[in-house]
């Protein structure tokens, strides 16, 4: 057989050690190597030192690998294949990766509060034991959090940057594996916290099985996992290949379950709800950048030949998606689990700028990314200052009144959520146009009708937490808002961001349209 | 061939089995069943391509796995002692 014949033929000196270009491959090194270090620190320094130790170092490592990307990207023009073809480092790469860093400091910010006590001092404890009462008095923390999210970070950074379907899933693992941890560490509605970490397990495990079987079947059929060999395989055969077929089907339902796209959407409401909210910013705007990012690559290079066979489904996904996201928004009444039908229907417009399958159609999305990531961390920060006795207060009939109590976060918040729904002079409206646009230059206009539509839908249920805020009187035993300096630190830039991608988006939008330029390495 | 065909009804196997078991340990027993699937099927198309690269896929898919047991037995682990109850029926406090 031939694969016997194959393997007669790899004698052992013939196997050579593969290159790597450890200057592209630098920030993603970078931050596995400090989340290694931080692990070490777990297991050598003692409880009372690690955070002071763990807040620095993750902020260095974030930090660092920010800067050696933006000289990558200044440096040469980045259009790369690393590590023997697995990864590719091209600008829109670059961008994507400087994107999630960024976003992973501001959501540091929010992690490293430790006033804000949204984390339990020790995940082991039952909720309510002598253990937790122990812990909460002697003031530990789990400071294996900052390892984790870096592993993270990494993940998502490998993610975006996979060239090949092997390495996608292994970073798609690696960028899951921690969060759903993560997701289990609230400290207070315990319960709630491991439902939603139980529920995201089962549930990504399940879909990361329906992204690997898509593999499989891709590899049958084009004989490699490379993106680009899966891209020539179809081109030369331009008959619908039932093997093709199902590969792509199953893959999408993997990449199209990380991004929340209906119909895998309903994590994402529990999920959002249960977490703890540093870490629920963190998936909200990392997550979904690694998830779009990796999902362009995918259709941009891999299955760029076949998009009249995907285009109708991605239709079909982009139009539930947007609606149901926005329809159901309305009927929430906890402001955390509105937050994510709202990222959901976010999501949907994200997918038109990837259906557009243009330059102008990645730009927009790159830009689209950068823009709602911040605006998103800024609002989740804004739900961890408002509090009652019992934490952070969720529930929408407690912010009643808080415009009058104090005007400056509801103002803040206001104006977050005027940025969801795209009003003139907030980032959100020039994302939203940028997507649009490249969508009807692509020939998609019902789709931006839908879009157009689901925004309106959208405008009432933010307009309606507006209202409240603004126009009810306040309750006597209303929520406090505590405010530390962290986390205004990460409100005040979330809405420094979203005020001047609004005002002058130029400049941004020239960075992610450079960055499109060359599309992707393949 | 026929492997293949094995290894997609594993795979439906394991997706059904995810879909109607309660327990949430069998419901994740039925997820590394898909994945092993995955492996067979890789492996079989490997041999049919005749080059390695599914044979070592498989390897990777296999660590993977692992280190998705050591999370997924931990957070259900978690649940368990707090609930006294791993059926994912009775996890139910969000919705709507």
């Amino acid at each position: 057989m031939t694969g016997s014949a194959v393997l007669n033929t790899v004698a052992i000196g013939d196997i050579q050690a593969p290159h790597l270009e450890y200057g592209q491959l630098g920030p993603m090194l970078l931050v596995f190597g400090v989340a290694v270090l931080g692990v070490l620190v777990e297991a050598l320094v003692g409880r009372g030192w690690r955070q002071f130790i763990q807040v620095p170092l993750t902020f260095a490592g974030l930090a660092g690998a920010f800067v050696w990307i933006l000289v990558l990207g200044v440096k040469d023009k980045p259009l790369h294949v690393a590590a023997e073809g697995a990864v590719g480092v091209d600008a829109p790469t670059l961008f994507l990766q400087g994107t999630i860093l960024v976003l992973a400091l501001v959501s540091l910010l929010l992690i490293a509060d430790r006033q804000n006590g949204a984390f339990t001092p020790q995940a082991s404890a039952l909720p309510g034991s002598d253990a937790e009462r122990e812990g909460i008095a002697s003031g530990t923390v789990q400071s294996e959090l900052y390892p984790l999210m870096l592993f993270a970070v990494g993940g998502m950074m490998l993610f975006t940057a996979a060239n090949d379907l092997l390495t996608m899933f292994v970073a798609l693992e690696v960028m899951s594996l921690p969060l759903y941890i993560m997701c289990g560490l609230a400290r207070r509605r315990r319960l709630l916290s491991q439902e939603a970490a139980v529920k995201y397990f089962l549930l990504g495990a399940f879909s990361s099985a329906f992204f690997l079987y898509g593999t499989a079947l891709l590899y049958g059929y084009a004989g490699s996992v490379r993106l680009s060999d899966i891209a020539t395989a179809t081109g030369n055969n331009a008959g619908s290949e039932p093997l093709l077929l199902a590969g792509i089907a199953l893959l999408s339902v993997g990449l199209l379950f990380k991004l929340g796209a209906v119909p895998f959407q309903a994590w994402k409401p529990d999920v959002y709800q249960g977490a703890p909210t540093p870490v629920t910013a963190l998936m909200a705007s990392c997550t979904l950048v690694a998830a779009v990012g990796a999902t362009l690559r995918v259709f941009y290079v891999a299955l760029e030949n076949m998009s009249w066979d995907w285009r109708p489904m991605m239709w079909g996904v982009a139009i539930l998606t947007m609606l149901v996201g926005a329809i159901i928004a309305i009927t929430q009444t906890d402001l955390k689990r509105m937050l994510a039908y709202s990222s959901i229907a976010h999501a949907g417009f994200l997918l038109t700028g990837v259906i557009a399958t243009s330059q102008a159609g990645l730009s927009g999305t790159l830009f689209y990314l950068a823009a709602y990531g911040f605006t998103t961390i800024g609002a989740f920060a804004v739900i961890t200052m408002v509090r009652d006795a019992g934490g952070e207060a969720g529930h929408l009939s407690r912010w009643a009144g808080l415009g009058k109590r104090s005007p400056v976060v509801a103002g803040v918040f206001a104006f977050f959520l005027l940025a969801f729904a795209g009003i003139p002079l907030t980032s959100g409206f020039t994302g939203k146009f940028a997507v649009f646009k490249a969508a009807i230059d692509g020939g998609a206009t019902p789709l931006v009708v839908v879009g157009v539509i689901s925004s309106a839908i959208a405008a009432f249920f933010y307009l309606r937490v507006i209202v409240v805020m603004f126009f009810s009187e306040p309750a006597a035993d209303g929520p406090a808002v505590v405010t530390t300096i962290p986390t205004a630190a990460a409100v005040a830039l979330g809405a420094t961001v979203t005020v001047v991608l609004g005002v002058l988006p130029q400049p941004m939008l020239d960075v992610a349209g450079q960055a499109a330029s060359h599309l992707f390495v393949r | 061939m026929n492997y293949l065909i094995l290894s997609a009804i594993l795979f439906t196997i394991g997706a059904v089995g995810v879909l109607v078991r309660r327990n949430a340990i069998v419901v994740f027993m039925c997820v590394e069943l898909m994945l092993n699937a995955t492996n067979l099927a890789f492996v079989s198309f490997s041999h049919q391509h005749g080059n390695l690269d599914g044979q070592i896929i498989a390897f990777f898919v296999m660590v993977v796995a692992a280190a998705e047991v050591v999370v997924g037995l931990a957070i259900i682990m978690a649940i368990f002692r707090s609930r006294r109850s791993s059926s994912v029926d009775d996890a139910n406090l969000l919705k709507y």
